[in-house]
């Protein structure tokens, strides 16, 4: 029971985590790689205006995503729309500016256990005999809410058809008035801003360090690329696959291979199937 | 509207005669020809004479050799057979470790235990990275990117050869004169050699897989045969400058995945001017020393070097190489449309 509820709760925080590379790569094809830097930033955010300024912790939260979404469109505009269709300029510049934005972090003092967030709601709760602390709980419920919300964005809101059009064929939707660079622009910045509240979300279970950036990167990669790049059901099922892979290995083997079991789902996914669970390229688009 | 200009770019004379058998009918055109070699070899050989007043200077420079043979390599893979390896640590890394085995395990001299961890490096690496060899751009990217990362955790995990101190107590060099010219004579013969094999046959094929791949099958050639040689020589050059590095610093330890092996190359490659393998050597020249100077800053420093490589990769994409190669051998004038 304890290895169900964990695994997951443990899934939809991947999933969290990998959402906002999924739906920037899935419309603009753009790997963003500087995704991780992301999710540190609107954590550091949130604690800098939290405890430096004062303000209280909802108008952080809000501040701090407004602020991430800013920095992805800001990235996008500048850099990412100068480099469009260089796939690997894409990969080299967004993996540097990521790498910028967190040694910039480590550099101005950002390390060790001290930065931590608030949990939203204190306390724990036995479920079928397994203690939950609330906040775990609050991320399933929350990680649901942002699927559904999403959904319907791009389901209902113009906007949001908008950037589906540019995902399923940038050609036509040109045709009929999308700017492209525009929507990747907004996409780059809902992405972003969705890496912020993966952050916010999930940063209170534990400590705001640099090194997560990289870890978030890895297993955004990681879901994305076994559910398929671009694709978001598969997305979803592949970090249900990994995060209890993860809680499995925990729990049966030892702690540190989680990191390891993220990997090798990406090495045994590439080899085996790149286009992954439900990729929309074509085979002969990505193998020889 | 203003009237229109463009720039024209035309070869030089000099340059033309010299492409044929003309180039050997007089004096400028064999000091046109020769003299870019003649300054890069002789400035490479003199550097550990001028620097042998500052010994630290002098170890600086084997550390810019180790990072040059590592962009020549990422250059000559990304160039001219199209796969992005974003993670020369792990060469780096596999060489280091193996001659570390062979040499406080075994107890076998530098002279043997550098060139067995070379090759038996390079047939590791190509037989791991064989599977992945069909993936294409981002995909293969991203697959070099988890080596490093995997070996490293795994080191972390088993707690296997010396876990996280490392393996200690590798014999070093001679003296540090032995350790400049083992580096900078071996850059030099990666840096010709490779610049040799582009545009033999061999190079020809390699260039053929990067610009369409079909047609290379189509001509009854392998594809994944001509990858896995291209790996096989681009590790080898960096498991050399791994095994080398580590003997170096007669240690050999988990930091020899680390980042910097790996995106610093990319760097070095980017600034100094894809494609022309020339490049990631000015590159790795410009940014390595550049980087000692800067290392009182700590992180600082990658994050200069890291918006370096976007602005570079934005705005001057070419790099520097090509843009020195374009003056030297064209000039331009401006000319109504």
């Amino acid at each position: 029971m304890e290895i169900l509820l964990y695994g997951v709760i443990n899934s939809i925080s991947l999933a969290l985590m990998a959402l906002g590379f999924t739906l920037v790569y899935g419309i603009s094809r753009v790997p963003n790689f500087a995704h991780g830097a992301l999710y540190v930033f609107a954590g550091f955010m949130t604690w800098i205006v939290l405890n430096k300024l004062g303000l209280p912790y909802p108008v952080a939260i809000v501040l701090a995503l407004l602020l991430s979404a800013l920095l992805g469109a800001l990235i996008s505009m500048g850099v990412l729309v100068r480099i469009r269709g260089m796939e690997m300029s894409e990969v080299i510049a967004t993996y540097a500016l990521g790498v910028a934005i967190l040694e910039g972090f480590r550099w101005a003092g950002f390390k060790g256990t001290t930065y931590t967030l608030p949990p939203f709601v204190k306390g724990s709760v036995q479920l079928f005999g397994v203690p939950i602390d609330y906040q775990r709980i609050l991320v399933v419920v929350l990680g649901i809410g942002v699927f559904v919300a999403l959904w319907l964005f791009t389901h209902l809101a113009r906007t949001g058809l908008a950037l589906r059009g540019i995902a399923q064929d940038e050609r036509a939707a040109m045709m009929l008035g999308i700017d492209s660079d525009r929507a990747a622009t907004i996409a780059m910045g809902i992405g972003c801003a969705l890496a912020g509240l993966a952050a916010v979300i999930l940063l209170p279970l534990g400590n705001i360090v640099v090194e997560a950036g990289y870890n978030v990167l890895i297993f955004a990669i990681a879901v994305c690329v076994m559910g398929g790049l671009g694709s978001w059901g598969g997305a979803v099922i592949a970090s249900f696959v990994i995060g209890f892979a993860q809680i499995l290995t925990v729990a049966y083997i030892r702690p540190q291979f989680q990191m390891v079991v993220a990997l090798l789902a990406i090495l045994i996914t590439l080899i085996v199937k790149p286009s992954g669970f439900f990729g929309r390229q074509k085979e002969l688009e990505e193998r020889v | 509207m203003e009237e229109g200009r463009r720039k024209e770019r035309i070869d030089r004379g000099i340059k033309v005669r010299t492409s044929g058998l003309y180039a050997i009918s007089g004096w400028p055109e064999l000091v046109y020809l020769i003299s870019p070699r003649f300054v890069l070899i002789v400035g490479m050989l003199s550097l550990p004479l001028i620097f042998s007043v500052a010994p630290y200077w002098q170890r600086v420079i084997c550390i810019v050799c180790i990072y040059t043979m590592l962009s020549i390599a990422f250059d000559f893979l990304a160039n001219f057979v199209g796969l992005i390896n974003l993670g020369s640590a792990f060469f780096i890394g596999l060489g280091g470790y193996l001659t570390a085995i062979m040499n406080v395990y075994l107890g076998l001299p530098p002279v043997l235990s550098i060139p067995i961890a070379t090759l038996l490096g390079a047939g590791i690496s190509t037989l791991l990275i064989l599977p992945c060899l069909p993936l294409r751009g981002i995909y293969f990217a991203i697959v070099t990117l988890m080596f490093p990362l995997i070996i490293e955790k795994l080191i972390q995990a088993f707690n296997i050869l010396g876990g996280t101190n490392g393996i200690v107590g590798l014999d070093g060099f001679p003296s540090a004169w032995w350790e400049g010219y083992t580096a900078i004579i071996v850059t030099l013969i990666v840096l010709f050699a490779l610049r040799r094999l582009v545009n033999e046959d061999v190079g020809l094929v390699l260039r053929g897989v990067k610009d369409n791949d079909q047609a290379v099958k189509a001509s009854g050639i392998s594809v994944t045969f001509a990858k896995a040689l291209a790996v096989f020589i681009a590790s080898s050059i960096g498991c050399f400058a791994g095994a080398y590095l580590s003997h170096l610093y007669m240690w050999a330890g988990m930091s020899l995945f680390a980042l910097d092996f790996s995106i610093m190359p990319i760097a070095a490659t980017v600034i100094g001017g894809g494609g022309t393998l020339v490049g990631a050597l000015i590159g790795s020249f410009i940014l390595v020393p550049l980087s000692e100077l800067l290392r009182s800053f700590g992180t600082l420093r990658i994050v200069f070097y890291s918006l370096v490589l976007t602005a570079f990769i934005i705005y001057k994409s070419e790099g520097l190489m090509v843009y020195a190669q374009r003056k030297y051998h064209q000039f331009e004038r401006w000319v109504k449309v």
